[in-house]
């Protein structure tokens, strides 16, 4: 943040005559409560904006809700389901937020899980006759590999010339979906998949194992452990004390020597690795074989998880196992002939009241009885601290 | 209450104070129709905040202003320019992507509906006709040079019909030959009966084109004079004013190494122009030389090139007599030179991270501060401590933001980061700016202690007090060259001046009047 903004900002509300006026104040820093105040009122109004429209729609909301809840956390199924959906989500959140922490913005989490299946299926449909334990660190290699690549292609131009690494990392995103397409309907293709654009299942030395009966694999153990390690990285390491300079202050970064450029690169590298570990997991973890969808646009809702849980690696592990159950509700109110859209109406709305409540809750109004010329200043924060100090 | 007939501006009895700050005390200023009046003064004597207050972006806590006779409240630009007063900042408020005749009007209220951009542009064509301000209406800003630009933004007050035309530092982005035609329009609009305030540093220009001079010092009026009653010598002392007793103990630095030398050292600013223009100096261990000089001729660019955030396009930095030039910000810290920046908050420091992550900002990959890849928290703890202890910095804890330090605190932290390194070379950039008396004092004695050490210190400062305080020798700055380097026994307060506003010497002052 730059601190020459203007703190005070009046809406010179000044009817003739009338001596009050009401002030738009910034708030210096907020109690500690709010961090739950804000996620709770935020969540709160996005099930009423959701209700409001289940209501249009001629549905009752307690009813939708309830289902909903019940299907995702009151079953075994519905728990089992929402692991499972919650791992690429996890993962791939995991790894834009350690790019956003430096205040890149890698919105190519989508196509850095595609060329990560792309990768690992290269490795398990080549290499048939590896051992699992052989197998399957070479299909993550491969995937991190992979996604590390694309990610480093979106932030190349970034680091050298300065292009804004949004556009080039949408765009590979959709090189990499097409990509993905050609092998499946081409080249890859199981003969005996009746021309359906899929792969020939993989070796079962290339499934990830799961645990006991259920759907769940190993890629959840995958996202826990990534997200603790970068959590560690970010709070205990010099590359991770870089990384949180150059994200609050590059112009501080810059005098204190750190080579930015050099940083933009690696950090890519590796946020663009762990989502390609996230494509590995569902091809080799869930599908067994690669086909033209890989992802349900887990690469687009990381972005979103990443951003309800600030960044913050604990967090994202709570707000991916809630989109996750998201994502399963929303299978599950199909049944009800209730659309599946109302999970990715939820998810938006969401962002949008957290994002939204907490913009409000940035400022306080007051309502001031005016002494005779009241004082419009431009504080630097050089006076505002100051003031409270 | 107006006082003359042919005054077209009148504040009486101005005072804006910012928390902390007086920036106007209790000034009076008039403006005669027709004249071109130069507000002259260093940085920080409340010149913008004296037009911000007459243009609408600031409101006065005390006084009054008149324009024409009666009194008024001008509460908004909008109001400003409806009042006939408009300002041309120093930084351009331009769309880039508009043409100038769409610049021109955007934000007027008339015409309501429908744009006739023909006719506007007409317009616009014969007023800059009429004024030599010459531009092509319907070219776009990006397309045009700092000194077209600045034509837009005289256009554009004109054609919101200003009568007084407030010019913030006019000069500081033009070519010689671009402040030459700005000074002919000056003359063709005082000819149609429009006065123009002309804020300056610079005395020649004053000397130049100024009817009347108001010099302004710490916020106050020092003197308002016709140009024709004084010689530049006098402004140049009206504007940095009296001399005070030195309290630096004398040392005899002549002798001592040079530990920093920049030889003919040639450098571009962020806009392409020349900042640094052959610049020579040395700084000799456990001396003080102070880089007088007002803002922005050179000093920040100066600073940069030495600490490696910067390159020189020719020339040598050297220290100890090894060459510096063009190396890398870390590959300068790691040969021992220290920097406080003069953005403190800006550059300096992280203001979103804790004190102790801001106290390792320089020192994390040393040994000390580390332990294989990961950064050892204790140790940093331990110092962060430290140095809070040490120089009585008034926190909520190591752990608290440092962006809720104040000035003065931050600034100790800082400094004492700096110096924890036990630097060779010290580059300091104001650091005592906007500090209370009690933190400038604390500062002040640090940077005398580290120069009793023997560190060598570039102090850059625009409180000549404080240099002449603090200095064994004085460079002055301006235009981004070194006008001239006086030791203790040869400055006086009088010639600093007239070096910091580009007068070489006495013949030169002479030629001016």
């Amino acid at each position: 943040m730059k601190h020459e903004t203007t703190v005070t900002d009046e809406s010179a509300q000044r009817p003739q005559g009338r001596k009050w006026r009401i002030r738009v104040e910034r708030r210096l820093s907020a109690p500690a409560w709010w961090n739950v105040l804000v996620p709770v009122v935020s969540v709160a109004l996005a099930l009423l904006f959701g209700a409001i429209f289940l209501k249009m729609s001629g549905y009752s909301p307690v009813k939708v809700y309830t289902i909903m809840f019940k299907d995702t956390f009151g079953t075994r199924y519905g728990i089992t389901e929402t692991l499972v959906k919650a791992t690429p989500l996890l993962l791939s959140a995991v790894g834009v937020s350690i790019a956003f922490r430096m205040q890149l913005w890698n919105i190519g989490a989508e196509g850095q899980i595609y060329v990560g299946a792309l990768a690992a299926s290269w490795v398990a449909l080549t290499f048939t006759n590896l051992p699992a334990y052989i197998m399957i660190p070479a299909m993550m290699i491969a995937a991190a590999f992979a996604g590390g690549l694309w990610a480093f292609l979106g932030s190349a131009p970034r680091a050298i010339w300065g292009v804004n690494e949004i556009i080039t990392t949408l765009m590979l995103n959709y090189i990499a979906i097409f990509c993905v397409e050609y092998f499946v309907y081409g080249p890859w293709r199981d003969p005996s998949s009746f021309l359906f654009p899929l792969s020939p299942v993989f070796p079962k030395t290339a499934w990830l194992p799961c645990f006991g009966r259920t759907r769940i694999h190993l890629g959840l153990i995958f996202g826990i452990v990534s997200a603790l390690a970068v959590g560690l990285l970010l709070s205990k390491t010099k590359w991770g004390y870089e990384i949180r300079v150059i994200g609050e202050n590059p112009d501080a970064a810059r005098y204190s020597g750190m080579d930015i450029s050099r940083n933009i690169i690696l950090v890519m590298l590796l946020s663009g690795a762990i989502s390609g570990i996230a494509g590995m997991c569902e091809v080799s973890g869930i599908i067994h074989r690669l086909q033209a969808q890989v992802s349900a646009g887990y690469g687009y809702t990381a972005i979103i998880i990443a951003w309800l849980a600030k960044l913050h690696p604990i967090g994202i592990i709570i707000v991916s196992l809630l989109f996750g159950g998201l994502l399963v509700a929303g299978y599950s109110v199909q049944i009800y002939g209730i659309p599946a859209d109302i999970a990715t109406m939820l998810q938006g709305s969401l962002l949008f009241f957290v994002l939204g409540v907490e913009a409000l809750a940035r400022y306080r109004i007051r309502i001031i009885r005016s002494s005779p010329e009241p004082v419009q200043a431009q504080h630097t924060a050089d006076d505002v601290a100051r003031e409270i100090t | 209450m107006p006082q003359e007939e042919n005054n077209i501006i009148e504040m009486h009895g101005i005072t804006k104070r910012f928390p902390g700050v007086l920036a106007n005390e209790n000034i009076d200023f008039c403006v005669n129709c027709g004249e071109i009046h130069a507000l002259l003064g260093e940085n920080g004597a409340g010149k913008s905040t004296l037009m911000n207050i007459l243009s609408g972006l600031y409101k006065p806590d005390e006084g009054e202003i008149f324009v024409k006779g009666k009194r008024i409240q001008i509460g908004s630009p909008r109001h400003a320019i409806e009042a006939g007063i408009g300002m041309v900042h120093q930084h351009f408020r331009l769309v880039e992507n508009f043409s100038v005749a769409e610049n021109i009007t955007l934000g007027m209220s008339t015409p309501r509906f429908g744009l006739d951009m023909t006719a506007i542009e007409d317009e616009v064509s014969d007023l800059s006709k009429k004024y030599g301000l010459q531009l092509d209406p319907q070219a776009q800003i990006w397309q045009l040079s700092v000194g077209e630009q600045q034509r837009v933004e005289i256009v554009k007050m004109l054609y919101r019909g200003a009568d007084v035309l407030i010019l913030d530092e006019p000069t500081a982005v033009l070519t010689p030959q671009e402040a030459r035609e700005l000074f002919d329009t000056l003359d063709r609009m005082k000819a149609t009966g429009r006065s123009i305030i002309f804020i300056t540093h610079k005395l020649d220009e004053v000397m130049h084109v100024a009817d009347r001079v108001t010099v302004l010092r710490g916020g106050r009026v020092a003197a308002t004079v016709n140009k024709e009653d004084v010689t530049s010598r006098e402004l140049a002392s009206l504007m940095v004013g009296k001399e005070h007793s030195t309290v630096l103990p004398d040392k005899d630095t002549l002798q001592s190494e040079p530990v920093l030398t920049l030889s003919d050292v040639t450098a571009y600013g962020d806009r392409g122009t020349i900042a640094l223009d052959g610049v020579s100096l040395q700084v000799r261990a456990g001396e003080i030389l102070g880089i007088a000089g007002v803002a922005g001729n050179g000093q920040r660019e100066l600073t940069e090139t030495i600490t490696g955030l910067r390159r020189i396009h020719s020339g040598t930095i050297s220290l100890h007599g090894q060459d510096i030039s063009n190396k890398t910000p870390l590959e300068i810290i790691d040969s021992g030179v220290s920097y406080v920046p003069e953005d403190r908050y800006g550059t300096g420091m992280a203001p979103n991270l804790s004190i102790v992550d801001n106290i390792i900002l320089k020192s994390y990959r040393t040994r000390v501060m580390s332990k294989g890849p990961f950064i050892d928290y204790d140790a940093a703890k331990r110092q962060a401590k430290e140095l809070v202890e040490r120089f009585q910095v008034k926190t909520a804890g190591i752990h608290s933001e440092a962006r809720l330090l104040s000035g003065g605190n931050a600034q100790k932290l800082l400094l004492g980061r700096e110096i924890s390194s036990d630097p060779k070379l010290l580059v300091a950039a104001y650091p005592t700016r906007g500090l209370d008396i009690g933190a400038a004092e604390a500062i002040r004695s640090i940077l005398i202690n580290q120069r009793n050490q023997g560190v060598a210190i570039l102090l850059i400062s625009e409180d000549l007090d404080e240099l002449i305080r603090l200095s064994d020798r004085i460079a002055i700055m301006f235009a981004g060259k070194i006008m001239g380097t006086l030791n203790r026994d040869e400055w006086s307060i009088e010639h600093i001046g007239l070096l910091m506003a580009g007068v070489l010497d006495v013949q030169d002052e002479e030629a001016l009047t």
